[in-house]
């Protein structure tokens, strides 16, 4: 009892130092703890609000475990069929160009079923936003063998671990759309510490920026795990994705814009 | 503004009709023998006059899914394709029904199954009618017979759609696709500035957040939407029903017969009557919801009834449950590409009175 007064007594406006985002609804996550995609929801979430987006913004769900994404980011959404998403933001986008128009997927999502979509969304150039979370299984299902399932890696279907002999290699999806015409800004990230947390915020609200001056797609990868199907804690899980998710996926830009590029040359010029 | 006569194709009329009654967008993928309605929309050019945006997709699937996209912002969005193609959208084609999405599909049928061939039939009645893809849903099946019925069900097609919030399907076939016959073309409408309060548009501090989903995981829920679809289709069932007949007043035998068959029909009634055979036609246009009614009322004053269709008889068992035994229902139809024979139909009348 005193230590239930004691928490009242922190629990106090002025003491907060860090809120929701009014732009998150009310709904509890129904993701499992440790998992990654409640980060990457809350850090959109936040993006959204801060750039005063939320009235402008039309999200599209996929089919995996963010599949209840539309409850828990207070804007309009459209749910898509199982890899669809980049068709339907093409048509979203071409139809409502000033709207600021994303799809959210998994890999199983976005580098299996939905590969055609994605590949040829990005090489049209379509001006939306991908967020592609890769924790290299299929969770919502129960763990099975992804396209981004490490070579060796168990899962439910391939419980000898991954053998690219039989199985195929895994498919580094964000390389693919790297080399395409019709992309601009390409990234690979991940919300693991709180400092990866900020360069993936970072990197969302460029997309948003390059969006509005029509540059073309902006893709951002975020490596992410899955505590239940990768049966490990979550620290475990973080660990073990940074000793082997991290270097067959490793983090930073795989495309940035030109003149950004310039930018950097200039800004060390000065410098030095 | 007056209409306007031209000289067209089935599938230029659907095109040119979309532009017309200012469709908002259409997205498509080749496919013979309707390829030439993304090309004449290519050539049109109809972003830079009306703002209707055009778009080859990369696939079947995704030029449905684009439509999805489109609809659910509420905009007048379109794909077309012919039998094989409609096979691969049957994916979309569910979750539109199931999202309660307004668009128009047009199927320009060609012989099947598999790759088939590229000639006309009428085998996709089932697919069309029966609902096609996983789930109970159905599709408003307009079936047009003319060049001018092509281009006219266009603005019907989105009309149903935008009333019922249900995806609507033109099924014609690869001969009204392909040939050439006058039509009058309504003059050039607007795009509509607004969009229904169900869409996608951004959410503003006023309204809730819209979600346009397929996916209830409780199945109470399911099965109260299920519930709702139901009652749609039965109303759309007493509502949109049309049919045309064709000396049918003194007919001892109907033929039943959509497209491109009822044409045919329409000469073997000549034919037939030339040699005193009372024999009148019933033309289903829409044949979801089927003109089941009125083939009733219609057996009890009849002797027979034979489904005329370019298939191995599908149509045939909704004229079947339609009668319900009151008279004989027979099947009569080439296959594979082959367009039946006016001649033929008459004989086969002749063998079974």
């Amino acid at each position: 009892m005193a230590q239930a007064t004691g928490i009242k007594e922190i629990i106090k406006p002025e003491n907060l130092v860090y809120r929701k985002t009014k732009v998150m609804t009310d709904n509890i996550l129904s993701y499992c703890p440790g998992c990654g995609h409640g980060t990457a929801h809350r850090i959109l979430a936040e993006i959204i609000d801060e750039e005063g987006l939320q009235s402008e913004t039309i999200g599209i769900s996929p089919v995996g475990c963010s599949v209840l994404l539309y409850e828990f980011i207070d804007i309009d959404w459209q749910e898509a069929a199982h890899g669809r998403a980049p068709a339907l933001a093409t048509a979203i986008k071409r139809l409502l160009p000033d709207k600021f128009v994303f799809t959210y997927q998994g890999d199983g999502d976005l580098a299996a079923i939905g590969t055609a979509e994605t590949i040829h969304t990005c090489n049209r150039g379509e001006n939306i936003l991908i967020i592609f979370i890769n924790n290299g299984i299929y969770g919502m299902t129960g763990g099975q063998m992804a396209p981004t399932t490490l070579p060796g890696m168990k899962s439910s279907t391939s419980p000898y671990g991954r053998d690219v002999k039989l199985m195929g290699n895994p498919l580094k999806m964000t390389d693919i759309v790297a080399t395409l015409p019709g992309t601009y800004y390409v990234t690979r990230q991940s919300v693991h510490t709180p400092v990866n947390v900020r360069k993936t915020k970072k990197a969302i609200r460029k997309a948003v920026h390059y969006q509005k001056l029509n540059k073309g797609t902006c893709f951002i990868e975020i490596v992410s795990n899955c505590p239940s199907g990768w049966k490990m804690t979550p620290v475990e899980a973080n660990k073990w994705m940074e000793a082997n998710m991290f270097p067959f996926y490793p983090l930073g830009d795989l495309k940035v814009p030109a003149e950004e590029n310039a930018q950097k040359t200039t800004n060390s010029e000065k410098n030095d | 503004m007056e209409k306007e006569l031209r000289l067209m194709k089935g599938n230029e009329a659907v095109a040119e009709a979309a532009i017309r009654t200012g469709a908002d967008g259409y997205f498509g993928y080749p496919i013979t023998p309707q390829s030439e309605i993304l090309e004449y929309l290519m050539e049109a050019d109809p972003y830079h006059t009306t703002g209707m945006v055009v778009l080859q997709a990369e696939s079947e699937v995704a030029a449905i899914n684009m439509v999805y996209g489109g609809a659910a912002c509420g905009k007048k969005v379109m794909t077309t394709s012919s039998s094989p193609g409609i096979s691969l959208k049957q994916e979309g084609i569910t979750y539109i029904a199931g999202a309660e999405l307004p668009c128009l599909i047009v199927n320009v049928v060609r012989g099947g199954p598999g790759l088939g061939t590229i000639q006309p039939a009428q085998s996709d009645y089932f697919q069309a009618t029966k609902g096609g893809g996983h789930g109970d849903y159905h599709l408003i099946v307009l079936a047009p017979a003319s060049v001018q019925e092509m281009a006219d069900f266009v603005e019907l097609g989105f009309d149903l759609a935008f009333k019922y919030r249900n995806p609507v399907m033109m099924l014609s076939d690869g001969a009204i696709g392909q040939m050439m016959e006058k039509v009058w073309l309504s003059p050039q409408k607007e795009r509509s500035k607004t969009v229904p309060a169900w869409a996608t548009t951004g959410k503003p501090a006023t309204r809730d957040r819209i979600i346009i989903t397929s996916l209830d995981l409780d199945p109470n829920g399911q099965e109260r939407f299920n519930q709702k679809l139901v009652a749609k289709y039965n109303e759309i069932r007493e509502k949109e029903v049309r049919y045309e007949e064709f000396q049918c007043e003194d007919a001892e035998y109907i033929l039943v017969a959509y497209g491109t068959s009822a044409r045919v029909c329409m000469k073997s009634i000549q034919l037939a009557r030339a040699q005193g055979i009372k024999v009148g036609l019933l033309r289903p246009i829409t044949l979801f919801p089927f003109p089941t009614k009125r083939l009733n009322e219609l057996a009890g004053k009849v002797k027979m009834m034979v489904s005329v269709e370019m298939s191995a008889g599908q149509m045939v068992e909704d004229v079947m449950l339609s009668v319900n035994g009151k008279v004989p229902v027979y099947h009569f139809g080439r296959m594979g590409g082959i367009v039946t024979e006016p001649e033929e139909v008459v004989d086969f009348l002749k063998s079974k009175i």
